[in-house]
Formats: structure tokens, C-alpha cells, sequence
């Protein structure tokens, strides 16, 4: 595998944002309640990560280091506004629905991870091929988490009926924890499990000494 | 004002009913000490940063807000997100200088933390929802000083928790993570359980 290649691939199978390194959990969690939200955020996200990314890139030399923060965080709200704006004009209910979380993405730490991560270091091409990379394999999980919500928590997937349920004549009788809070943590932690036990390198050992991690 | 208090502590929870700021709330959980240092944190600064956004909101960017101006028409509603990043950042800023030169003290048991919320997503969550919701004045410092309480709370009790469980022997994959996940998962239900309660 060559290794722009890997840089695309990598994240999203390898080293998913979300699964290993645990950043960006909070929208993952919070817009998994049916798949088509959970899809549009992905998309915002990949947008604003993906361009954040590229921009920052260019210019990674000019960035005075001592206020490359401000600028990262400036030219990642200018793009959250973007979208956010945009959602607004054109789907203004699936905005509604997503709430606060398309602005939220400003603090979203894949975003600002890969800015200070990845970006400041490497030439646009590859930042772009990292940051779709990563944007995607986030999708991947979101996209993962709002099929399982929304099929047992509504029968539906992406508002088509697939489960007939009982309120309308059909045999399945929806899982009302689905579509609550505490459902989100308890996929993501058995997807977690999941990819650990088939990842076992990925496991924790037993005694762990780092007190607090890399801060984000 | 006391039901919006509860609300915000218990069945709103920033962190449990919302998600926000999970990125901390998993990273710096391992340890009690380190928990509680944190959580004081979040509190003071959801507690000034909320009440300053809803001021810099209603008197400059909201619809209507620059009719002293002449410019009565003018919607500048969409900057709020940037302007409230700029409040967060400069309000940390300058309560970490505050505490450096007149509470070393604090400074050293807080400070670390500090520059953590910067970029956390409960801080700017709060101020996002406080705009969402037209939050008056005082709704806002009231729900500013509960939803910092209530993320504090959260991160206390997972903090305890995960020290209980860290000897326990559970399967490899889970270990760590996973399990955090599974009890954030169980505190969630169980703080979902105060939507039951009658308020005056």
C-alpha cells in the first residue's frame, strides 16, 4: 500500500478518531438518534475538517507560533458558520434537529486534533487525504450507531419503515431506550469492546500510569 | 427559577443528556483528585462565561440589538459562535492570570485545568443553548452556575466510580474505555429518572 493510500485508509479502519484515539465523542453520541441526522453531521463534519485542513496547510508557515490556536480555531468557526448557515437555508428542519451541535462542531477535537496534528506539519495533498480520512472514518461510526438507534429505537431507517411496528399494524414493538441518552453510551462502549477484541493491541493494560492524557 | 436550576443540574445534564464535553469527561476521569479539580473549574467558567455571552448577544448581536445605532434591521446573530469561542478563551485567560498573581493557591490546584476548557464542548455548549433558548439575564447566570454544578456532578461520580473498577477483572477489550462508556451509559439512566420529579 502506498503511502498516500495508507494516509486515507488508516483512519478509518485502523485508527478511527472515534473508536481509538476517543476524540469528537460528544456529537457522535448526541446525533445518533436517527440515521439521516446522524449522516448530514458526518457530511458537515467532513466539510469543515476537510477544507480547516487544507487551508490550514497552506499557510502552516506563515502561522506565527505562538498564536496558532486563534488562527486554527478563526479559520475553523468561519467554516462551522458556513455550514451552519447553509443548513439553516436549505434544510431547515434537519437544522433544528441537529440544534446546537453543527455549532459545536468548532470544539469538535478531530477538527482541531487534526489541524494541530497533522496539518501544521504536512503538505496540503496529504492533509486533505488525512483529513477525508478521518472525516470519514468518523462517519463511519456515527452512520454505524444511527442504524442500530433508529431501527430498534423507531423501526425506520432514514424515515422509511423497515420494522413494521405494532402501533401500525406490524409485529415489532420499538425499544424505547433506543432513542434516549443512555442507549448512545452503551452501543458506542460494545462498538469500543468490539473493535478491541478484535484489535487486542488496542486494549488497555491493566495498570495504567498516565494520569491525564494528551490534553485536548 | 428553582425548576430551571434542577433541570439543568439533573435531567438536563450537560454531560449525560447532551454528550458535551465528553472528550474530558472520559480523558480525565481516571482519578478522583484530578476529577474534582476539573469540575470546580467548569463551574466557575460556565458561571461568568454564560451570563457575559448572554450580554454580548443581546446587546450587540441579537436581531434588533443595534437599534441605538440607527441600524434597528441588523441580524448579526450569526457571529455568535465566533464571538462566544473569543469570550471563552479570554475569559480563562484572564482568570488564569487572576489566579496566578492573587491566589497562588488555586492557581496551582486549578490551573492545569484551565487551559483544558478552552476548548471544551460544555462550555460553549451552554452558552450555544443559553441563545437557542432566549435565556433572559438572570436565566442565564442561573443556568450558567447549574449546568457547570450538574457537568461537575458527573464527572465526580465517574471518577469514583471508575477508581472502584479499575482492579476488577473484566474481559481485555472492555478494560479501560469500553467500561467507562457502559457506566457513563448507567449514570445517564440514572440521572434521566429526575425528569419524574413535580416542581412547585
Amino acid at each position: 500500500m502506498s503511502d498516500r493510500l495508507r494516509t486515507l485508509i488508516d483512519p478509518i479502519l485502523v485508527a478511527n478518531p472515534v473508536t481509538l484515539q476517543v476524540l469528537g465523542i460528544c456529537s457522535a453520541l448526541a446525533v445518533t438518534t436517527s440515521l439521516a441526522t446522524a449522516l448530514v453531521m458526518s457530511a458537515a463534519l467532513i466539510f469543515v475538517l476537510t477544507l480547516s485542513s487544507g487551508v490550514i496547510s497552506l499557510i502552516r508557515n506563515h502561522i506565527p507560533r505562538s498564536i496558532r490556536l486563534i488562527v486554527q480555531i478563526t479559520i475553523i468557526a468561519s467554516l462551522v458558520i458556513v455550514v451552519d448557515q447553509m443548513l439553516q437555508a436549505y434544510l431547515f428542519a434537519m437544522s433544528k434537529r441537529l440544534s446546537v451541535f453543527v455549532g459545536l462542531i468548532v470544539s469538535n477535537c478531530i477538527v482541531l486534533g487534526r489541524a494541530e496534528g497533522f496539518a501544521m506539519h504536512n503538505r496540503p495533498g496529504a492533509s486533505l487525504l488525512d483529513a477525508i480520512g478521518n472525516g470519514l472514518g468518523y462517519a463511519l461510526i456515527l452512520a454505524a450507531i444511527g442504524t442500530v438507534r433508529e431501527l430498534l429505537g423507531a423501526g425506520t431507517l432514514m424515515g422509511f419503515t423497515v420494522l413494521p411496528t405494532t402501533a401500525h399494524g406490524g409485529w415489532f414493538t420499538p425499544w424505547g431506550l433506543m432513542a434516549l441518552p443512555p442507549s448512545a453510551f452503551f452501543l458506542l462502549g460494545l462498538l469500543v469492546w468490539a473493535v478491541r477484541a478484535i484489535r487486542p493491541e488496542q486494549a488497555e493494560p491493566l495498570r495504567e500510569s498516565p494520569d491525564v492524557e494528551a490534553p485536548r | 427559577m428553582t425548576e430551571l436550576l434542577l433541570r439543568a443540574v439533573f435531567t438536563d445534564n450537560l454531560a449525560l443528556a447532551y454528550f458535551l464535553g465528553m472528550c474530558t469527561f472520559l480523558a480525565v476521569s481516571r482519578h478522583l483528585e484530578t476529577a474534582f479539580g476539573l469540575g470546580l473549574a467548569i463551574i466557575v467558567v460556565e458561571t461568568i462565561t454564560v451570563p457575559v455571552n448572554h450580554l454580548l448577544f443581546a446587546g450587540m448581536l441579537g436581531p434588533g440589538a443595534l437599534a441605538w445605532l440607527g441600524l434597528g434591521d441588523v441580524d448579526l446573530s450569526f457571529l455568535a459562535l465566533i464571538a462566544s469561542i473569543g469570550v471563552i478563551a479570554a475569559t480563562v485567560q484572564i482568570l488564569e492570570m487572576v489566579l496566578d498573581r492573587h491566589f497562588p493557591k488555586l492557581y496551582r490546584s486549578l490551573g492545569v485545568y484551565l487551559p483544558l476548557i478552552t476548548v471544551n464542548c460544555a462550555i460553549l455548549g451552554a452558552s450555544l443553548f443559553m441563545i437557542e433558548r432566549r435565556y433572559t439575564f438572570y436565566e442565564s447566570a442561573v443556568y450558567g452556575f447549574a449546568s457547570g454544578v450538574g457537568w461537575a456532578l458527573a464527572i465526580w461520580a465517574l471518577a469514583a466510580l471508575r477508581e472502584r473498577v479499575e482492579e476488577s477483572r473484566v474481559p481485555q477489550g472492555l478494560r479501560g474505555l469500553g467500561l467507562a462508556f457502559m457506566l457513563t451509559g448507567f449514570m445517564s439512566m440514572g440521572f434521566a429518572v429526575f425528569g419524574g420529579l413535580k416542581f412547585g
